[in-house]
């Protein structure tokens, strides 16, 4: 049986296709305007026997497309587990959430927790203050690698932050430890939310904040056990979405 | 129930209602009613009896409430359970719980509160700004009580537009505090004598006691039956149940809530539920959900689970405790209602063990696969709470989510995530 998973994301409409658990194909687009149309072109190839959506979108992929529908949370766990089986937590930082989930046995979640309605410390957070400061994504990651030392940032909400970053640059803070303020103010507030759901290592950082190099450096330095990083980080949630039909088959 | 529609209008307008936008809330209400309760499968037939009190809920029941008044009856506004209702009864007063469970005219509301204050408080000076709520309106006197910070100065700001009368209750449960408790009441029984002219005697008391136990124990009855799998009713409709007992008519609500627990038992009995057998169950646990803050009820429930039960101000600390019957004397009887009032755990207590034992009790005797912790967003009390009811559930073996919002429907999709995820994990 061949599976899609879908994770229609804020960000990216993410689809993999697995056969027998093994992944065959997969695709990444951006969500843009119109994400069921995005979406859409991965359902026309055809190329499945049924389908899994997750991601914020998932209930309006399962009345479009059919088949089933299950959390970003689960297909996730399930995603994570199956490419590291020692995996015993996953952070996803995405788009406009971030969940952190402890495993139990056979990557079944055993806690969970995510950001209430507002998108701080997640990719959303990290767009706006990059252009805040004049810098692409990739730039303002290479920067807070390069700086010894952050300036605190106080606030996590996106509209104070980019307040407070228009401040600092206005001051003529360097840019560099600003950013590297900002990453170490998410990277703190997420290794605070593992805390409290008594994560323990190996940890699964996915999502595609875990491709900015510098959030996953700060990571690992802050957690207590071994991190993984995914080679495709972005896709974890489809493919897990895909794998649990295959788990409940 | 006549076939004419009634036009409520004129009366409105003698209430002092802001028609145009009382207008507006009744359509958004009802829409809000339509899409939560109506589009459910399988409900009993009782419900019947709830939908038509909803439909008429600023009509028929307001009508009667304005009857009363104009043959000389008082009708007392309250905010909270620690106000006794026998004793407004015994002196023949009505008593009604008055509108909090939705986000309305909050930008003048904001003008004389700060913005973080919780919904429900925001909501009752909303709804009295706005002159839409028709029940503070018919209200003589306004009962409040010291429950929190915020509502003890929120009836401050509320004595300016309205007759506010306000009870001090205790923090604590020590002698001193109980001794203190029954002074209060018996200061209320004053008041509420002035208010109505009418004497509150052992004997009306006594009929009183025995009325509003009626009730509970009729609440009770379909608490009991939710303990079965398949669930004979929804969270959502028992919820109601709750929600209209601060309202309706005492005996005529006992009355049809206990043909719907005849009906719930043989529901129990026949093995019919209103979701599948094995459906995920769920206990509610935090603040309260005054009427129409169906928000979480309807999240869990549209993703295929059932609430169970509700540890909250509208659900078990409403009817779980009755006041003594045995009591003789009026004094004894106003001793009983004390003691009976003070047993409730409220997270405005220190310490509240009882409040988590009650939870763990319940989830046990009702077999919840989970439980959902809920408080309103600035809810000092119950947020604070909220890491021993999280850490004394869990070490009971239950898993736990903690949900804190708002009535607003912004997180709603965020929320509908992070309730199917529980339910996924269970």
């Amino acid at each position: 049986m061949r599976v899609l998973g879908l994770d229609i994301g804020s960000r990216s409409v993410d689809a993999v296709w697995v056969d027998d658990c093994r992944i065959v194909d997969w695709s990444v687009a951006d969500s843009g305007f119109d994400p069921g149309s995005a979406a859409a072109t991965f359902v026309e190839r055809g190329a499945h026997d049924v389908i899994v959506s997750t991601g914020y979108g998932r209930h309006a992929a399962r009345e479009r497309f059919g088949g089933t529908a299950v959390t970003e949370i689960t297909a996730y766990g399930v995603g994570a587990a199956a490419l590291f089986p020692d995996a015993r937590a996953v952070l996803d930082i995405g788009g406009q959430d971030t969940k952190v989930i402890s495993l139990g046995a056979g990557g079944k979640v055993a806690d969970f927790e995510m950001n209430d309605k507002c998108a701080a410390g997640t990719g959303k957070f990290l767009e706006v203050m990059a252009r805040a400061l004049g810098f692409s994504l990739e730039e303002m990651a290479a920067q807070a690698l390069s700086a010894q030392s952050g300036v605190a940032i106080s606030s996590m909400c996106t509209v104070f932050a980019e307040s407070e970053v228009t401040g600092l640059v206005h001051r003529g803070e360097d840019r560099a430890r600003i950013a590297r303020g900002l990453h170490d103010s998410i990277a703190k507030r997420t290794l605070g939310s593992l805390k409290r759901i008594r994560a323990t290592g190996p940890l699964v950082f996915a999502g595609g904040v875990a491709k900015n190099g510098a959030m996953v450096r700060f990571i690992t330095e802050g957690f207590e056990g071994e991190v993984h990083v995914p080679e495709e980080a972005q896709i974890v949630g489809a493919y897990g979405a895909a794998l649990s039909a295959l788990r409940d088959a | 129930m006549s076939d004419q529609p009634v036009d409520y209008h004129p009366m409105w307008a003698e209430l002092g209602l802001d028609l145009p936008t009382h207008d507006a809330l009744l359509g958004a209400v009802g829409q809000l009613f339509g899409d939560a309760y109506l589009t459910q499968e399988n409900r009993p037939e009782g419900m019947g009896y709830l939908n038509f009190v909803m439909s008429e809920v600023h009509g028929l029941r307001i009508k009667e409430l304005d009857d009363y008044r104009k043959s000389g009856g008082k009708v007392f506004g309250t905010f909270c359970l620690y106000v006794p209702e026998e004793i407004i009864r015994a002196a023949a007063g009505w008593c009604v719980g008055l509108c909090a469970g939705a986000e309305f005219a909050y930008d003048q509301v904001e003008q004389i509160m700060p913005r973080n204050t919780c919904s429900l408080i925001k909501s009752f000076m909303g709804f009295k700004l706005a002159k839409v709520c028709p029940y503070i309106e018919s209200a003589d006197l306004v009962i409040g009580e010291t429950t929190c910070d915020g509502k003890k100065k929120a009836y401050e700001l509320l004595g300016d537009m309205h007759n506010v009368y306000v009870m001090e209750l205790p923090q604590m449960k020590r002698d001193v505090d109980m001794a203190m408790w029954r002074d209060e009441i018996r200061a209320l029984m004053a008041k509420v004598e002035e208010v109505t002219g009418n004497t509150i005697t052992a004997e009306s008391l006594k009929a009183a006691i025995k009325e509003v136990n009626d009730k509970r124990r009729a609440l009770q009855r379909i608490a009991a039956t939710r303990a079965a799998d398949p669930a004979p009713i929804s969270g959502k409709d028992a919820l109601l149940a709750t929600q209209v007992a601060f309202y309706d008519d005492v005996p005529r609500f006992t009355q049809m809530m206990n043909a719907l627990a005849d009906e719930l038992e043989a529901r129990v009995a026949a093995g019919e539920g209103v979701a599948p057998k094995g459906a995920k169950r769920v206990l509610v646990t935090g603040t309260p959900m005054a009427l129409p803050n169906w928000k979480l009820h309807d999240i869990i429930e549209k993703a295929g689970a059932v609430v169970v039960g509700e540890e909250m101000c509208t659900g078990s600390r409403y009817y779980q405790d009755l006041v003594s019957e045995d009591a003789v004397t009026l004094d004894d009887m106003v001793d009983d209602i004390a003691e009976k009032y003070l047993d409730i755990n409220c997270a405005c207590f220190t310490p509240n063990q009882g409040r988590l034992e009650d939870v763990v009790r319940m989830a046990k005797e009702l077999g919840v696969d989970g439980v959902i912790d809920y408080s309103l967003q600035f809810c000092g009390l119950y947020e604070m709470e909220s890491n021993a009811v999280e850490k004394t559930v869990r070490d009971a073996g239950f898993p736990v989510l903690k949900i804190t919002t708002d009535y607003s429907m912004e997180d709603v999709g965020q929320l509908s995530t992070r309730v199917e995820a529980f339910l996924e994990m269970l």
